[in-house]
């Protein structure tokens, strides 16, 4: 199932990660992160993975990274995806 | 061990990660109270996926799910169970059957993902004046109720009473659990102490605790852990006492005497088993026998 | 005959300023200073160029100065703590030439020494009589000791004192005197209040704070040198504060009365001092109202210049009977070099102050930080940039264990024996990289934007420039 309208999770607090996702007709995932040098690539990487794990192949993904850990990011990707598809 | 219990709030990321290092023996990602309803969601999976991916080795996981009269119990459990916290803590528990209630879908949970059963234990958390009076029941409800916890702030909403630093208004549900606890044999904590600045409230709170008969007891504040530990370690006195109970045991036996004594005073099977428990204690806070 | 004169634009004339010479300020005024902008903007006003600024600190409120560089007016600093506004820029590749940083004791050795001779002192005085008798202890901008300004006021060449109270001579209880002193200067305000002194500085309630505050207290409690005579010295961190209520409270409990806390001060270490855990107090900066007015009030709380504080040129410094030191530390690595210096992006936002001097005198320094800040581990195998050295660094605090510096033998078997959470500090950078993954490696530029100099003056480390996309 697939977004269909847009949703955001998490906050802008230290250690969590802000995400917006919006219906796109193909993938695209903007980062703005702390740790853009450190981590950047691995976090796409993760957003990606965690996308496809929710069956998402189109959609508008925003994140700001505050130094989010990798499990922390996981989950506020899933929770804008399930608030995205209306599951929430 | 469980001296101490640390409530985390369950949709803050930066508490959550450095949960273990706080210093309690368990911590309890907290679904209920602190988390909004607009954000259960987030914090269930958040929660979820801390447990799934940190090392939290050496601290018991334990959850505070919603309780059985939300929209939102059974997806919490859902989420959890597979990553086996220590316990769940059950909010507003008034009867066996809620405990009963929680306990069915846990088995149900358990059956669909293939886990062993009962491995995840049950902790009633009384805070209603149902609740506390029906105490045993609950605690006796199923083999899964592993402790009882008191939770003060709602009971005295629900006596319709302040909740006050002395606790007198409490001094009925304190000694209420801690017998109906022991009379089904399971463990009991009690309620945390919320002036999270007064440093001497604390420990007379922690020590009335201890002396009514808590197993341990929680805290919100990561500053009264290391004094409800203190207070809930064997005192270096008790370790030597069982010690030499339980080599007053050894003697006995390998006289073949029956009744045994020590200063005077006859040791019983329950004197034995809380020895045994202490020494537990001792070694797992790297305690040794004095001389 | 008067030294006053009527404005910084007349002083700057008089001084004999030239192309290329060196001017200097001290950094007591911290982030309300406005002398060092005002002095600045007058000498680029008047058209010099070339000119180097030799400043104990620099804030962020001091950023025009990187409009001077840009314009040639300024080439050359020499610091010992640059604020990210202005270390950003500096990172950025703004000068041509190095900045040289120094430490809070290697400047004023630099300076006694004549490796680098001061012409114009420019000293930024809350209170000063007509003759240059100056005290940072009264007036409207007091900010309480002025140790640092010490060594500029008996080396430079010239010396300018400005003001924002003038008293009619002679001022009582000055700290710098008139000997030294050439002008004196009247200005509407030195500085803002706001910004010299903050107000009460909370205990953080920061639960990973607290954490490694109470190991921290607890590792000098075993240490052995928690005893009558203890000495100490602590930052204004957060953590680090509460690390001093902590150990404030066993000293009490255990009846111990120290010889002195020494530093910049804050207000814990005047509670300390109240409270009697300590003798004396010896200041060289102050950190908050409480501090000024503790060394304003308290005979026990005494002055001491960045000399007598730190400098290895002295015949003795306060820093070498210093028992025990907490410091905090952007990155440390597992041969224990501490980075204070650059952030983890590689820009400038710091520098050693009194780290290394402290560190290298005290028998017990103590490194507190958490495992990681924003995902990123404090234990590196090689930090950016040395600071301080890894020999005179002996234990890292964090909320994941203690890590001991291998040299200390029995310290790691008595802190083990009190049951405190010791790890090797190659396990604690596992550990955290299990929790944060492993960072990728900065991109490091071929540029050398400053000189990381010892406090014996030898060279410890090079900045390079962060390379811009």
């Amino acid at each position: 199932m697939e977004i269909v309208k847009l949703a955001t999770a998490g906050t802008m607090e230290s250690s969590d990660a802000y995400v917006e996702i919006e219906p796109a007709a193909s993938l695209d995932i903007q980062l703005e992160s702390v740790v853009q040098e450190q981590f950047g690539d691995e976090i796409c990487r993760v957003v990606r993975e965690v996308l496809e794990e929710g069956g998402v192949s189109g959609a508008n993904v925003r994140v700001v990274d505050r130094g989010a850990l990798e499990c922390v990011i996981r989950a506020r990707v899933e929770t804008a995806i399930l608030r995205g598809k209306g599951d929430a | 061990m469980r001296r101490s219990m640390l409530f985390l709030p369950g949709n803050n990321p930066n508490m959550l990660i450095n949960g273990n290092c706080l210093g309690s023996d368990a911590i309890i990602f907290d679904l209920e109270d602190a988390v909004s309803p607009a954000e259960k969601d987030a914090a269930r999976i958040l929660v979820r996926n801390t447990m799934r991916y940190m090392d939290f080795r050496g601290c018991e996981i334990i959850v505070r799910i919603n309780s059985i009269d939300t929209a939102y119990w059974q997806k919490d459990i859902d989420e959890i169970m597979p990553y086996k916290p220590g316990l769940v803590l059950l909010p507003k528990t008034g009867s066996a059957a809620d405990a009963l209630e929680a306990d069915r879908y846990m088995t149900e949970v358990e059956q669909k993902l293939g886990l062993p059963q009962n491995t995840v234990g049950l902790m009633p958390l009384i805070e209603t004046a149902m609740g506390v009076e029906n105490a045993f029941a609950i605690a006796s409800s199923t083999k899964r109720v592993k402790a009882l916890f008191l939770g003060a702030e709602d009971l005295t909403a629900d006596l319709q009473c302040k909740r006050t630093k002395e606790g007198r208004e409490i001094e009925y549900a304190r000694t209420r659990l801690v017998v109906a606890a022991r009379a089904a044999g399971v463990d009991v904590y009690d309620t945390p102490f919320t002036d999270v600045n007064d440093d001497e409230g604390i420990v007379t709170d922690a020590q009335l605790a201890k002396a009514l008969g808590f197993t341990g007891k929680a805290s919100i504040s990561p500053r009264h852990v290391e004094v409800i530990n203190a207070v809930f370690s064997p005192t270096q006195k008790e370790v030597d006492y069982a010690y030499e109970v339980m080599d007053a045991i050894e003697l006995a036996k390998s006289q073949g005497k029956g009744a045994i004594a020590l200063h005077g005073k006859m040791i019983d099977a329950p004197i034995v088993t809380r020895a045994q428990q202490t020494i537990a204690m001792a070694q797992a806070l790297g305690m040794e026998r004095g001389v | 005959m008067s030294k006053v004169v009527s404005s910084i634009k007349e002083v700057v004339q008089l001084a004999g300023l030239k192309d290329g010479m060196t001017v200097s300020f001290h950094h007591h005024l911290r982030n309300g200073d406005f002398v060092l902008n005002m002095v600045m903007e007058e000498i680029a006003q008047q058209g010099y160029k070339d000119i180097n600024v030799n400043a104990s600190s620099l804030f962020d409120v001091h950023v025009p100065i990187l409009e001077h560089i840009k314009n040639g007016v300024v080439t050359g600093i020499a610091a010992d703590y640059i604020a990210a506004g202005v270390g950003r820029a500096i990172s950025q590749g703004i000068m041509e030439k190095p900045v040289q940083f120094r430490t809070h004791g290697g400047r004023p050795r630099d300076i006694v020494l004549g490796n680098t001779p001061i012409d114009v002192a420019f000293i930024a005085a809350p209170t000063a009589d007509t003759m240059g008798n100056c005290s940072g202890k009264y007036g409207k901008s007091a900010c309480g000791s002025l140790g640092y300004a010490f060594a500029d006021a008996m080396f430079a060449k010239k010396v300018v004192v400005i003001t924002d109270n003038l008293v009619p001579y002679p001022l009582q209880d000055f700290s710098i005197s008139e000997d030294w002193v050439d002008y004196v200067v009247q200005v509407d305000a030195i500085g803002n209040p706001k910004g010299i002194v903050s107000g009460t500085t909370q205990i953080t309630r920061d639960p990973v704070g607290l954490v490694m505050a109470s190991h921290a207290a607890q590792v000098i409690a075993n240490s052995g040198l928690l005893k009558d005579g203890f000495s100490f010295q602590t930052g204004a961190g957060g953590a680090s504060l509460a690390a001093a209520k902590f150990l404030k409270d066993i000293m009490l409990e255990r009846g111990i009365q120290g010889s002195f806390g020494l530093g910049g001060i804050t207000g814990y270490m005047v509670d300390m001092l109240q409270a009697g855990c300590f003798r004396n107090l010896m200041d060289v900066q102050c950190f908050d109202l409480k501090a000024v007015e503790s060394i304003r009030t308290d005979p026990r709380h005494q002055e001491i210049s960045a000399m007598h504080y730190a400098s290895p040129a002295s015949r003795s410094a306060v820093v070498d009977s210093l028992d025990v030191v907490i410091l905090g530390a952007t990155e440390i690595d597992t041969d224990f070099n501490v980075n204070v210096h650059t952030d983890s992006n590689g820009y400038i936002m710091g520098g050693s102050g009194g780290h290394s001097d402290t560190a290298a005198g005290a028998k017990l320094s103590m490194i507190i930080a958490p495992m990681f800040r924003a995902r990123l581990p404090i234990v590196t195998d090689h930090v950016t940039c040395i600071s301080t050295p890894g020999k005179d660094i002996d234990v890292l605090v964090t909320q994941g264990g203690i890590a001991v510096n291998p040299k200390n033998v029995e310290l790691t078997a008595n802190l083990k024996a009190a049951g405190l959470p010791i790890v090797d500090i190659h396990e604690l950078k596992e550990k955290t990289e299990r929790i944060t993954g492993t960072p990728a490696k900065l991109p490091k530029g071929d540029r050398v934007v400053a000189e990381v100099i010892s406090r014996d003056g030898e060279l410890l480390d090079r900045i390079y420039n962060v390379p811009q996309k």
